[in-house]
């Protein structure tokens, strides 16, 4: 065989590696982005085609379309109210400047815009409750976890009260709730509304649980050689909690905080229905009774947003979790 | 004799059970001396690991104790560093963190922080880790991870090294290669060791004594060996040293011909557990017993 030919071969061997790799880099974009398309789609061609049969006392279901005009319809609906805001405090401003430029020393006041909350602003008010209850759960929950998981004592203590709790739809505590709230937090000057401390003390009750219940079995299953290195090492309790106990539980902390938050945004819809508290519960609730032809467009684009923010709000403690956790190579799911 | 350094007398414990209580030591007395290098062998489940647990601190005697330079142990304390089977290091912590962690507890009062920084990284030069201090336990082999184990044990400066198998779960070249950092290591410094090992070889090789455990349940000491060998010893030249493997066949015998049989067991447990078997007459007396048992029987 002369050289050229042994090129030749070579590089025709070459290009069919390249084929087969750009192959194998097709079909794994098939797997990964073009299945789940696949399955999007499918499932948006049953819905129109489901939707179109059913006709309520408010018109018809609405399908993908009518929700995709609904949630073009709540942007510009938002965009307005956002002018409208704007051109307030700008007729306040230059009311002002004019009555300022009379008399420099006049009281001049600017009075908050009071216009109906949009759906975004309701979407910023829910999300807004449920990282307040959301983090004072967990500033409860994970020290009470640590505490039942190093002690067996405190755990059997602990437990029966938990078991009960667990199982409690917070929404029964609502109710409680709204009268402790307004029978304690008396003020002239409250930093918070009251519906948004019932909305969060609400979520705030549910997200307890699945963080302690983790945070316990993560800190009860340390591996024993580590605790007993600490014993020999004897290390103090506070740094043997925050050089062995932590670092070592942090991916079931992690398991339950997922747990808390996603229940968590589950309640509070329910919990902002309930009480008409301002929130995307509320935005639902509210067209429901408004009734009009939009409405139940408008609830499924409420649906579908309350479901991607649950979905990003697990991303996002999904990517809190690699960046704590010390076990990179841990499969998150 | 004069006062031990470290002093093991009538030791016994009992575990609860839920089928009641569980004997699982009975009457262990074992005198070492400092710089001593001993071996505690015996099969799986003799309470060997016990033994250790209870000298480290880590488990409470039932009766009897244990005396380290005229203290009594009752807690587990740095002063008997454990080097655990399964390393026994934090995972999110790199190699230089998890000596540090001992060290910084530890010599918090008396080393500065520079100090420190040249006691870890003196502590890791000795078992050949300097390399990869950087590292984290996964991104190192298993023998590096048990190097660096006793390098935070040695970093303790212990009175007494417990090895709980420390070799147990590597290769036999890996394995190996440690035995003989160890005995460098001992050699240079003199630790007392205690070391807790299934292998016949590893025992004979590095030990001044080997301690043969009697079955459990209410295991006790069988047979003490002294070993004789001259130091630095060396495993090629060993390997034909006629010696070495009379040491070898006196460890094997009470394992697989006393320690089999139930009822030589109980012969075995009735002797004068800190009798020194003389290895060379056990050799000899190819037919089984030795004076000490026959004395007894």
């Amino acid at each position: 065989m002369s050289t050229d030919a042994l090129n030749h071969f070579g590089s025709q061997l070459l290009s069919r590696f390249r084929q087969v790799d750009f192959y194998r880099l097709v079909a794994q974009s098939l797997k990964n982005l073009g299945i789940p398309l696949l399955g999007v789609l499918i499932f948006l061609a049953l819905w129109h085609s489901v939707a179109t049969n059913i006709v309520t006392s408010l018109g018809q279901f609405p399908g993908p379309s009518e929700v995709w005009e609904q949630s073009k319809g709540l942007i510009a609906e938002h965009q307005a109210e956002r002018q409208k805001a704007e051109d307030f405090l700008q007729r306040q401003l230059d009311r002002n400047a004019s009555i300022l430029a009379e008399n420099p020393d006049a009281e001049v006041r600017i009075r908050d815009y009071t216009g109906r909350p949009t759906f975004f602003d309701q979407i910023f008010t829910s999300l807004k409750t449920v990282t307040f209850g959301f983090i004072l759960a967990s500033i409860i929950a994970i020290p009470l976890g640590i505490v039942c998981g190093l002690s067996d004592l405190s755990y059997r203590a602990v437990n029966p009260i938990i078991q009960v709790l667990k199982p409690v739809s917070p929404l029964a505590w609502l109710p409680l709730v709204t009268m402790m709230v307004s029978a304690l937090y008396v003020s002239d000057d409250p930093m918070f509304d009251k519906s948004f401390l019932n909305s969060a003390f609400t979520v705030a009750l549910c997200c307890i649980w699945p963080t302690v219940i983790n945070t316990t079995v993560g800190v009860a299953s340390i591996d024993r050689d580590l605790i007993d290195v600490s014993r020999v090492i004897r290390l103090p309790t506070l740094v043997h909690v925050q050089k062995i106990v932590i670092p070592s539980a942090i991916p079931m902390i992690f398991t339950g905080l997922r747990m808390s938050l996603a229940t968590g945004w589950m309640v509070l819809i329910a919990a902002e229905m309930l009480a008409q508290n301002p929130g995307l519960g509320k935005f639902i609730w509210d067209e429901f009774q408004n009734g009009s032809s939009n409405s139940l467009g408008r609830i499924m684009v409420a649906v579908i947003a309350i479901g991607l923010i649950g979905f990003c709000l697990d991303r996002l403690m999904l990517l809190l979790q690699r960046k704590v956790s010390w076990d990179k190579n841990a499969i998150l799911r | 004799m004069p006062t031990p350094y470290l002093d093991i007398s009538q030791l016994g414990i009992e575990f609860d059970t839920d089928s009641g209580p569980f004997r699982a030591l009975e009457n262990v007395n074992l005198k070492i001396a400092q710089g001593e290098f001993v071996s505690l062998i015996g099969h799986s489940g003799c309470g060997k690991s016990t033994v250790l647990n209870i000298v480290a601190g880590l488990y409470k005697a039932t009766e009897g104790g244990v005396i380290l330079e005229g203290k009594e142990v009752n807690e587990p304390g740095p002063d008997r560093a454990v080097v655990f089977q399964n390393h026994a290091l934090m995972p999110w912590l790199t190699v230089y963190q998890n000596v540090e962690l001992a060290v910084a507890h530890i010599f918090k009062k008396t080393k500065s922080k520079a100090e420190q920084r040249d006691w870890i990284e003196h502590n890791l030069r000795l078992v050949h880790m300097d390399h990869a201090m950087k590292k984290l336990p996964h991104e190192i082999s298993g023998g590096m991870k048990q190097r660096v184990g006793i390098a935070r044990c040695l970093a303790m400066q212990p009175k007494v090294l417990l090895m709980d198998e420390p070799f147990g779960a590597l290769d036999a070249l890996t394995r190996a290669h440690l035995q003989d950092s160890l005995m460098e290591i001992q050699n240079d410094l003199g630790n007392t060791v205690i070391m807790i090992t299934h292998d016949v070889d590893e025992a004979v090789l590095l030990s001044d004594r080997i301690v043969m455990m009697s079955n459990g349940p209410a295991a006790s000491i069988g047979e003490v060996l002294q070993v004789d060998l001259p130091r630095p010893r060396d495993r090629l030249e060993l390997a034909e040293n006629p010696e070495f493997n009379r040491y070898r066949q006196a460890v094997l015998k009470f394992l697989y011909e006393k320690q089999k049989n139930p009822a030589k067991d109980a012969s075995a447990k009735s002797t004068d557990s800190n009798s020194v078997t003389d290895a060379s007459k056990t050799a000899n007396q190819a037919s089984a017993q030795t004076p000490h048992d026959s004395a007894a029987a």
